[in-house]
């Protein structure tokens, strides 16, 4: 199958540090691909790159085959990448529906002046969109709470709303920076059965950085893993947890030392 | 955003408010029902609210600072005035006032345009500095121009605001921004406010929400200007000035930031706050940054501060009543 994503030769230097170097990799449509790697082996700016918030020193990211090379942050979202912060960013003094909203406007197609003087299509596009979004809100358990502020949640509705705003984006992939940050491993489980859902449910290609090995291990169909910004494995579950290489990376050299 | 009074009166009420208000505005110019002082006053308030709604859209909706709004106003004050003393002074009131106002605002809008698009690079302090530098730019271009009188002023403009212009305007202004701060381009410009990296990735394209939103104010600003013009029939550059800036600025943090209840509330207590403050002469202008000093440190939103009064919200926007059971 044609891959949906393709990092091909990523290189990412800030001043003389090297983030990320040579790092290529696809991901399958369907697939939930997991990037793993010890702190500062450039995973978020890998992330970074293909949202479009870094421009990348060399190399070429390619969505649906098109190359994604200098188009602006919004417009790679609108073109089907939706995805979530490592440290949580919601529009925290909106409401929970309008942070939604924010994403789902990119789908409402109605012109300035036809807003400002409250237009009937511009009156219906916008009610079409509300709900639009409390459905999806509903579906992320979140009904209830469509008109609290977002920054009033407790931590794991915030977490669930900001993957919800992703989606209202209606992507083809979605990126999750670090989805179990700050989950215990109670936790955790419940976010690997939601995953799941959400997978079969909007049947979005998922990639996604995790330190939980085990949430890793267990849900993505295939794993990439870093170190110092190479690639050094790449495979399912089972073969980079019998790779050297990896293993190395994670627990040191055998020997201790060399 | 929180809401004053749960659900919006039914449709009829606001229309009918407006109307009679309206109606109001016509009946005091027809039969001069008020005396000169109340109604430059009252004038004064309609423009102050324009001017108030405005600067909010830049410095509340999406969290910049903009010293510069003078500036627009100066801009339209001056169009306005060459079209209906210059250019078209042959025409009707009737349509050429209306022409001028609007050619006031865009004069202003498109300047506005081009700082947009130096808020690209630049943010907080240092589009504060630019916008400073901007109105110290139009105050002195405008001395350089003989054409429209130099640092001696536009003399001979003809009094054509009259108070139901005013409120025509008025209500313009605030209906139109109303619609745009609930429409997706308005909430583009709150989520630059929010979290620029995030509203990005969220689809939103930040350059246009910021260049939307200096067009639209500086708009509104020019309106301002050109209605102002044609209330005090004689403008000088000087006029247009840091302490006019601030003034607005004043009404806009008074009031509230992210409001349109908060501006109204903010350019009325203004207005009428520096007309009973008149007889302390120059003490006024001590008096009244005071005021923006404390509120800074004890409500730095201001008193409507990203609340609004729910008459002023989209029936859309309510939540659906509970179907009873």
């Amino acid at each position: 199958m044609k891959p949906l994503l393709e990092v091909r030769d990523v290189t990412m230097r800030f001043g003389g540090l090297l983030a990320v170097s040579d790092l290529s990799f696809e991901v399958t449509p369907g697939h939930a691909h997991g990037i793993i790697g010890p702190n500062g082996a450039g995973k978020t700016t890998a992330f970074n790159i293909i949202t479009g918030i870094y421009a990348p020193t060399a190399g070429d990211v390619l969505f649906r085959g098109e190359s994604l090379a200098g188009q602006r942050p919004s417009n790679i979202a609108r073109r089907g990448i939706a995805r979530t912060f490592q440290n949580i960013r919601l529009f925290r003094d909106l409401t929970v529906l309008d942070n939604v909203r924010i994403a789902s406007d990119a789908h409402a197609r109605y012109a300035l002046p036809g807003a400002m003087v409250q237009l009937p299509a511009a009156r219906r596009a916008e009610q079409e969109t509300i709900t639009r979004c409390l459905d999806l809100l509903e579906k992320f358990g979140l009904g209830d709470a469509a008109y609290e502020r977002a920054g009033d949640l407790s931590y794991g509705s915030q977490r669930r709303l900001e993957i919800a705003r992703a989606m209202a984006l209606q992507p083809a992939l979605l990126l999750l920076d670090e989805p179990a940050a700050g989950m215990n491993s109670a936790e955790t489980l419940k976010l690997v059965e939601f995953l799941g859902w959400l997978r079969d449910h909007f049947s979005v290609t998922m990639l996604l950085i995790e330190h939980h090995m085990q949430l890793v291990m267990t849900f993505c169909d295939r794993i990439t893993v870093l170190d110092f910004g190479k690639t050094i494995a790449e495979g399912t579950a089972a073969e980079v947890r019998s790779n050297p290489k990896v293993i190395e990376a994670y627990l040191g050299p055998e020997d201790g030392h060399e | 955003m929180t809401r004053w009074l749960q659900y919006p009166p039914p449709r009829g009420v606001l229309l009918a408010l407006l109307a009679a208000g309206l109606a109001a505005c016509f009946a005091i110019e027809q039969f001069g029902l008020v005396d000169d002082y109340v109604r430059f006053v009252l004038i004064t308030l309609g423009i102050n609210i324009i001017l108030c709604v405005s600067l909010n859209l830049v410095n509340g909706w999406m969290g910049e600072f903009s010293v510069g709004h003078a500036g627009f106003m100066a801009l339209g004050a001056y169009l306005s005035a060459c079209v209906s003393v210059k250019w078209l002074s042959w025409g009707n009131p009737l349509w050429m006032f209306p022409l001028a106002v609007i050619g006031g605002g865009l004069m202003a809008g498109a300047v506005g345009f081009l700082l947009g698009l130096l808020s690209f690079k630049t943010r907080g302090d240092y589009l504060a500095i630019i916008t400073l530098a901007f109105l110290m730019i139009v105050k002195s271009g405008i001395e350089n121009i003989p054409y429209v009188g130099g640092p001696r002023g536009f003399l001979g403009i003809d009094n054509h605001t009259t108070l139901l212009w005013t409120a025509i305007w008025t209500v313009l202004t605030l209906w139109t921004i109303r619609n745009l701060v609930y429409s997706r381009f308005g909430r583009g410009i709150v989520a630059v406010r929010e979290d620029e990296i995030a509203a990005n990735a969220m689809g939103v394209d930040t350059r246009k929400a910021k260049l939307t939103a200096f067009v639209v104010s500086s708009f509104f600003g020019g309106v301002a200007g050109a209605l102002f013009a044609h209330q005090l029939q004689f403008i000088n550059p000087s006029v247009f000035d840091l302490v006019k800036s601030t003034e607005i600025l004043v009404m806009v943090y008074l009031g509230g930031v992210g409001s349109l209840a908060g501006s109204i509330l903010g350019a009325t207590a203004f207005t009428f706050l520096s007309q009973a403050l008149q007889p302390l002469g120059t003490w006024r202008m001590v008096i009244l940054p005071l005021l923006l000093v404390l509120l800074m440190i004890f409500r730095p939103r201001g008193i409507m501060g990203m609340r609004e009064f729910s008459w002023f919200v989209p029936r859309r926007e309510f939540p659906a009543k509970e179907e009873k059971k």
